[in-house]
């Protein structure tokens, strides 16, 4: 579970994050939405760990992410914004790194791997060098990496950002599955139909601030509205920035 | 310790599949410093040999009024050349290397006993030309004091009247001590070497990483960012250290290629001497490593760091050309400063004279001071926010 509480966060004069507060249960897809430069990246940034807030508090599995950050990240598996894969180094081989630094054991890191490679239908570009890879497979990769610690908390940054139809299928499927296992997954998104189609809850967020914190059928209660989309033009004020 | 590991294997097998860093840590490096050396001194040698031993010619003017002297010349293997117009020019313009002009009175002075002028026309700022400078001068000198001694004697006094003082040359210069004023831009290839061995890791480890966008994904790994930064310098260091052990081999073989023994130099460069300079250079590998990586870190990219670290790369030249330009008396202070000290050291080590033991110790421990210092400051920057993001 994760816990968001008043987070700030300034660059210069642009409050990039202005008082953001949410909670992410386990067993339950969250997804951030908000059209581009909303603060969303930098407020994943700050759940794990990356950036420092100005103020505020996050809480992952209940430990506070300024007193232990490195607890936090152990008990997160994240999908930054930036994806860099090794490119000399094979699938395989980017995978196992990570997991030499979370300190796995080499036989349960053999396991996770194998279970992820399957699960994310990569078999046939395990061994190959990342070199050339297809947006979808660096993608997948970076995923297989980022969970190979089988971690409760899951944050992918705009998990589907350049896949193709097939692959964003795929990838909805695999987060389901998250789901399914009982693990608090949230994700951020400026595609609407993704987060109506995926979440239990949604959270949107504009110019740093959260403007709803709802299940996708009370957001459409609230606003009086028949169709998501237009629900979120209602609450973010104008469509700028966000893909049907 | 496992993360240090980690980070360590995964970069040193990823850089070995690397050709570009392969190729400047294992052959250009290395080899650069020795092949240099080898070709440079064998022109020199080559060029010194043949000045002193082939004739030369040199235009004389006014050569039939002190037939002579010219005969005195060209029994030393200076032959008479035609004389030229406007000899000054000549030189200047490199027609020359030196033009001989016996003034018109020669004769007539000669027959009375007086003293006659005879002017050598050179540039000194020509360094090519000054072994025929000196084979000419010395002729002319020694033909006069010859005469001179045959008029004393002619009048009855002895020689010595008119040379009261001799001077005697000893030369304390050891042959091996005479090679290492040659020798002296030496520790600057060494320098060089484990700089180059270092560099494409050092970059592509910080400011590739970044440009990549690789390095975020990696601290969002529950690992200390100073254990990341450890594994990397270590890999860093092991490549320049590769490099530096190369670097000695080979110039352990440089004299089979050089003509030594013609110069009546010795060179010794093999295991002894070898393995003090490895040992010297150590805090200088963690130092460099530290540095560059410092300065790639500010970089936002892998061309702009490559720009810095071709201009961080000019240091380690200052000691050694401030050296070659003016001579200094080694003070026990300058050892403990890295890159001088090592210059000094490396120096010493060709003159044959040896490193003592507080030599050393002040070499290593002003070096390894100093690497601590740019570790430490690597590590601060490492801790910064703005570090891991790539955009």
């Amino acid at each position: 579970m994760i816990e968001v509480k008043d987070l700030h966060k300034a660059f210069g004069a642009v409050r990039a994050v202005n008082g953001v507060s949410f909670t992410a249960r386990d067993g339950e897809i969250t997804g951030l939405l908000g059209p581009n430069g909303a603060g969303k990246t930098t407020t994943l940034r700050m759940l794990y760990t990356l950036m420092t807030p100005d103020s505020g508090q996050v809480l992952v599995d209940g430990v506070d992410a300024a007193v232990d950050p490195l607890a936090v990240r152990r008990q997160l598996g994240v999908l930054p914004d930036a994806r860099g894969l090794y490119k000399r180094l094979t699938a395989t081989e980017n995978i196992d790194y990570f997991g030499r630094l979370h300190d796995m054991e080499p036989g349960l890191l053999r396991q996770r791997r194998e279970a992820l490679i399957d699960a994310l239908e990569m078999r046939d570009i395990a061994t190959r060098r990342t070199e050339g890879f297809s947006q979808g497979q660096r993608v997948k990769t970076a995923i297989a990496r980022a969970l190979v610690h089988d971690p409760r908390n899951v944050l992918l940054d705009e998990p589907t950002n350049g896949l193709d139809v097939m692959a964003t299928r795929a990838m909805r499927r695999f987060m389901r599955q998250l789901k399914d296992e009982g693990r608090c997954v949230l994700f951020s998104s400026h595609i609407m139909q993704e987060v109506a189609a995926l979440c239990d809850r949604i959270v949107v967020i504009a110019h740093g601030r959260v403007v709803a914190d709802e299940a996708p059928s009370a957001l459409l209660a609230q606003t009086g509205e028949t169709s998501l989309e237009d629900a979120f033009v209602k609450i973010i004020g104008t469509d700028e920035g966000l893909a049907a | 310790m496992s993360a240090f590991t980690a980070v360590y294997w995964k970069e040193v097998r990823e850089n070995l599949r690397d050709r570009r860093t392969l190729v400047n840590a294992l052959i250009t490096g290395p080899l650069l410093g020795p092949v240099m050396f080898i070709m440079l001194m064998n022109v020199m040698v080559n060029r010194e040999l043949a000045k002193s031993d082939r004739p030369i010619s040199v235009p004389v003017i006014g050569a039939d009024v002190a037939p002579n002297l010219v005969a005195a010349l060209k029994g030393a293997g200076i032959d008479a050349a035609p004389a030229m117009p406007d000899p000054e020019n000549a030189v200047r313009e490199q027609r020359a290397d030196i033009v001989l002009r016996i003034s018109p009175e020669y004769a007539q002075a000669w027959s009375k006993g007086q003293a006659v002028q005879v002017e050598l026309i050179y540039d000194s700022s020509r360094r090519d030309a000054s072994t025929p400078v000196a084979r000419v001068r010395s002729v002319v000198e020694s033909y006069g004091k010859r005469e001179g001694a045959m008029r004393l004697i002619a009048r009855g006094l002895s020689p010595t009247t008119a040379w009261p003082v001799q001077v005697a040359d000893r030369d304390q210069a050891t042959s091996q001590s005479r090679s290492a004023l040659m020798f002296s831009f030496l520790p600057y290839f060494f320098v060089l070497t484990v700089f180059l061995g270092g560099m494409y890791l050092a970059i592509d480890l910080t400011a590739g990483e970044r440009e990549r966008q690789s390095l975020e994904p990696l601290f969002v790994n529950p690992v200390a960012r100073w254990k990341i930064l450890a594994g990397k310098l270590a890999a860093i260091c092991t490549f320049s250290l590769v490099s530096l052990l190369l670097s000695v081999a080979a110039f352990a073989t440089a004299p089979l290629f050089i003509p030594v023994e013609k110069l009546g130099i010795a060179l010794d460069l093999g295991l002894r001497f070898g393995s003090q300079v490895v040992l010297l250079m150590l805090p200088l590998i963690v130092l460099l490593a530290a540095l560059q990586s410092l300065v790639s870190a500010f970089a936002k990219s892998y061309r702009e760091a490559q720009t810095y670290l071709s201009i961080l790369m000019i240091i380690p030249v200052l000691p050694s050309a401030l050296l070659s330009v003016i001579p200094v008396r080694a003070e026990p202070w300058m050892y403990a400063v890295p890159l001088l000290g090592q210059n000094l050291g490396i120096v010493q080590l060709l003159r044959g004279d040896g490193v003592p033991g507080w030599q050393l110790g002040l070499c290593l421990a002003g070096g390894f001071a100093a690497a601590v210092l740019a570790v430490w400051g690597t590590a601060l920057l490492y801790r910064s926010e703005r570090l891991a993001i790539s955009g």
